[in-house]
């Protein structure tokens, strides 16, 4: 196996942070047909463990550059770029500021659904401005230290709606 | 000039026998098996033409084993040695089990999974279910002439690791190749969708007797991926027996009943419920042990206000599936019902109220699972035919991760990837000179491990002692395609690795497995020998067939004196086929398998050069 090959050459993609969502879908449903362990269930233990191995290999290709966040990442590090998200904290204040009043708005409303999927809406508006910003910071301009700084808070938005997401499961139960 | 015809990978060019494979239904309250025939997935019935299969077996002191409806018709005389629902004491221990009071069952707590103390023994659900597994076995067997292949057996989509893995251990002990576990809502998307030709999103609500599923599919252009899956793995019709069954004891103001009452007004229980579905009332009597009578009625109206809060346990289930899809219900064309317990009209309002839509119904909500895996086992047992090329994507339903400091769950792989998957994490040292680290392993979504099932702890040995933080340590989380998890570990940090690989702790061993086996089979009287021979035979006959469709594919991958190798080994298996002891047949597989390692890793090579090879990029 040619494990040189990148995620985006797996596919046969450019490797460019805007994706053709359904060209990639076609792509991934291509090669799992031709390694999916369904295809093997009947074959020898040897084969039956190599073709888990290879559908393990392009399910995770997929879920890499189907989020936009895990593909601006795997783009930075393709390119020798660490966002270095556990080290790096060194946010502008006012992004900082920023991310306090969600927290707050967000525990305000933690026991108002309805709220909380507001929030949730807010937060995907946020992210869309900053995927925006992304597309010409990693495809046309290359000002990778921006978009490592871009991503980092594009994580921060995803861990905000992951903890919304959370708390909309618990007031359900 | 006549075309090379190139097979595709995995499915042997010649039109071979056709392998014999059937789907199971291993059901808390009944269980089925399904096969292809003729090109048509039916539910194989027995000799009184009942396709369901009570799922109920019962030990009898002179080591007798009788399931099914045998067993039914002793439930309320021998309560404690007829064992009703095991599926919800898979994988489980004591602490887990519902309804603990009502059961009549001695337990016995024993490490990771309860165990039952019956007039032949100690059992652990696992060999119950191989009991079950056992029955259908045969009547697959008798039925469709002949030894088989493989099977896939069902399991729910919310089953954690622990229940997964003691199914697959079930299969095993009951003789059977288990092709693979398959999510019980996927198998009813698979016959639904394929007889349906349906494309779109659809929803499969599935309320079994003691499980309950959640799935939102997205079918294309032949494939079925699963989106998102939630469920409770310990909620089902049973639920609604025992809440009627209280209602009654209250109504009728019993004190506590013995073992044989309360089966008795259980079952009287459950049968009202049924009738329930199609009428206003239902009237219960019976006469107890004791000498007291009871009579009473139940209305339809009665019956669902006091079962309400179960189907409303179903609904947040629902709405998490349709959240971690990122969908909302308008995008939901369609809900597939399946599990009896599914035909309560208030489980049906409650989903059209909750989808905005009624539910589809058109299918046997008690045989569209058996069905569907009948029609993938026999896909995968390698009965391809042409247009049998759709590609099935599941998920897992829980995450799984590990503890970190603080009894903290941190999650490696999250709910809802799609198998199978890995991923690897680093975790370090914590002192100085430290040369062993404990892992636990954990599935839940909740933050804390205490929260979370605990599916395994294991001890990586052998670090080499370094400063606190220098080491480092890989652990790989592997999901195979059946949902089971594996992990290992290496140390990497100085060149000296450790690597250990663990099944999770309350799975049984191979080497229990086969101790079992030993054990039921000296039990039954049958002979040990003539069930090896069998197995090696169909095992050699597989390997045969695997190893020589290869050839026929990849023969130029090997060097003419590999190629007259492995052929003469081939020959010497199949003299041995013919042979009474089944040690000779095993040695022959052995020899092949030898022979074939290299010819295997490089057809293996090749595939995935087929399979990866990066396309030229078409336009930029």
């Amino acid at each position: 196996m040619n494990l040189n090959q990148n995620h985006f050459e797996l596919f046969g993609l450019p490797s460019r942070f805007v994706v053709d969502v359904a060209a990639l879908e076609a792509r991934y449903h291509e090669r799992l047909r031709e390694v999916h362990p369904d295809r093997f269930a009947a074959a020898p233990e040897l084969e039956r463990r190599a073709s888990m191995q290879l559908a393990t290999r392009v399910n995770e290709a997929y879920q890499t550059l189907k989020s936009p966040l895990k593909r601006a990442v795997y783009i930075l590090r393709l390119r020798g770029v660490d966002p270095e998200f556990e080290t790096n904290t060194a946010m502008p204040p006012e992004f900082l500021v920023e991310q306090m009043a969600w927290r707050e708005r967000i525990e305000a409303g933690s026991e108002d659904p309805e709220a909380l999927v507001r929030l949730r809406g807010g937060l995907r508006e946020e992210s869309g401005k900053i995927l925006e910003k992304l597309r010409g910071q990693l495809d046309e301009g290359g000002d990778d230290e921006a978009a490592s700084e871009a991503t980092r808070m594009l994580m921060f938005y995803e861990k905000l709606a992951e903890e919304i997401d959370d708390k909309l499961a618990e007031l359900e139960t | 000039m006549a075309l090379l015809q190139i097979s595709e990978p995995g499915q042997s060019p010649e039109p071979h026998r056709h392998r014999l494979a059937v789907g199971i239904d291993l059901g808390t309250t009944n269980s089925l098996v399904a096969a292809v025939r003729n090109g048509i997935a039916v539910v194989l019935n027995d000799h009184e033409g009942r396709a369901l299969l009570p799922s109920i077996v019962r030990y009898l002191g002179d080591g007798r084993v009788a399931v099914g409806v045998e067993a039914e018709a002793a439930l309320a005389r021998d309560p404690r040695n007829t064992v009703v629902s095991v599926k919800r004491f898979m994988g489980r221990g004591l602490k887990d089990v519902t309804h603990v009071e009502n059961s009549p069952y001695d337990f016995l707590d024993s490490p990771g999974m309860v165990r039952i103390r019956t007039a032949a023994g100690v059992k652990s659900p696992v060999e119950v279910s191989a009991d079950i597994l056992k029955v259908l076995r045969a009547r697959a067997e008798e039925s469709l002439g002949g030894e088989l292949t493989g099977a896939i057996i069902t399991v729910p989509a919310y089953f954690d690791d622990a229940q997964r893995q003691a199914t697959k251990d079930a299969g095993k002990l009951a003789g059977l190749n288990v092709l693979r576990l398959l999510n019980e809502p996927t198998a009813a998307a698979i016959a639904y969708g394929l007889e349906n030709a349906a494309e779109g999103i659809y929803a499969v609500y599935d309320l079994g007797g003691g499980t309950f599923d959640i799935s939102i599919l997205k079918l294309s252009k032949g494939v079925f991926e699963v989106m998102a899956t939630n469920g409770d793995a310990a909620l089902g019709g049973d639920d609604f027996d025992q809440r009627l069954f209280c209602w009654i004891l209250e109504r009728a103001k019993l004190a506590p009943l013995s073992a044989e009452d309360t089966r008795v007004l259980l079952t009287k229980a459950r049968a009202a419920k049924e009738l329930l579905t199609a009428h206003s009332e239902a009237r219960i009597s019976a006469r107890l042990a004791g000498g007291e009578t009871v009579d009473v009625t139940v209305t339809q109206k009665e019956f669902q206000e006091m079962t309400r809060p179960l189907v409303a346990k179903t609904l947040a289930p629902c709405r998490r599936a349709l959240r971690d899809a990122g969908l909302d219900r308008s995008k939901v064309k369609g809900v597939v019902m399946v599990g009896g317990a599914t035909r309560m009209p208030h489980a049906q309002q409650a989903v059209a109220e909750l989808f905005g839509q009624s539910p589809l119904n058109n299918l046997d909500p008690d045989k569209v699972v058996a069905l569907g895996a009948a029609i993938q086992a026999n896909v995968l047992a390698g009965n391809r035919a042409s247009g049998d090329d759709w590609l099935l994507l599941d998920v897992i339903p829980l995450s799984l991760g590990v503890e970190t400091m603080g009894g903290l769950a941190e999650r490696v792989i999250p709910r809802n990837s799609t198998i199978p998957a890995a991923r690897a994490q680093e975790f370090t040292t914590y002192k100085d000179g430290q040369t062993a680290m404990s892992i636990h392993v954990v599935q839940g979504e909740r933050e804390l491990v205490s929260d979370c099932r605990s599916l395994a702890r294991f001890e990586l040995r052998g670090i080499p002692p370094m400063v606190a933080g220098a080491a480092r340590i890989r652990v790989t989380f592997q999901v195979d395609a059946d949902g089971l998890l594996s992990v290992s570990a290496r140390e990497s940090s100085t060149g000296v690795e450790a690597a250990i690989a663990v099944k999770p702790s309350y799975g049984l061993s191979d080497e229990q497995i086969t101790q079992m086996l030993r054990d039921s089979f000296d039990h039954a009287k049958d002979d040990v020998h003539a069930r090896a021979l069998r197995e090696q035979r169909v095992e050699g006959e597989r390997m045969l067939e695997a190893t020589e469709a290869a050839l026929r594919e990849d023969a130029d991958l090997l060097t003419a004196e590999e190629s007259s190798a492995l052929r003469s080994e081939l020959e010497a298996l199949r003299k041995t086929l013919s042979c009474t002891d089944h040690r000779t047949i095993k040695s022959g597989i052995e020899r092949v398998n030898r022979a074939s390692e290299a010819f295997a890793g490089r057809r293996m090579d090749r595939s995935i050069k087929r399979a990866l090879a990066g396309r030229k990029v078409e336009s930029l």
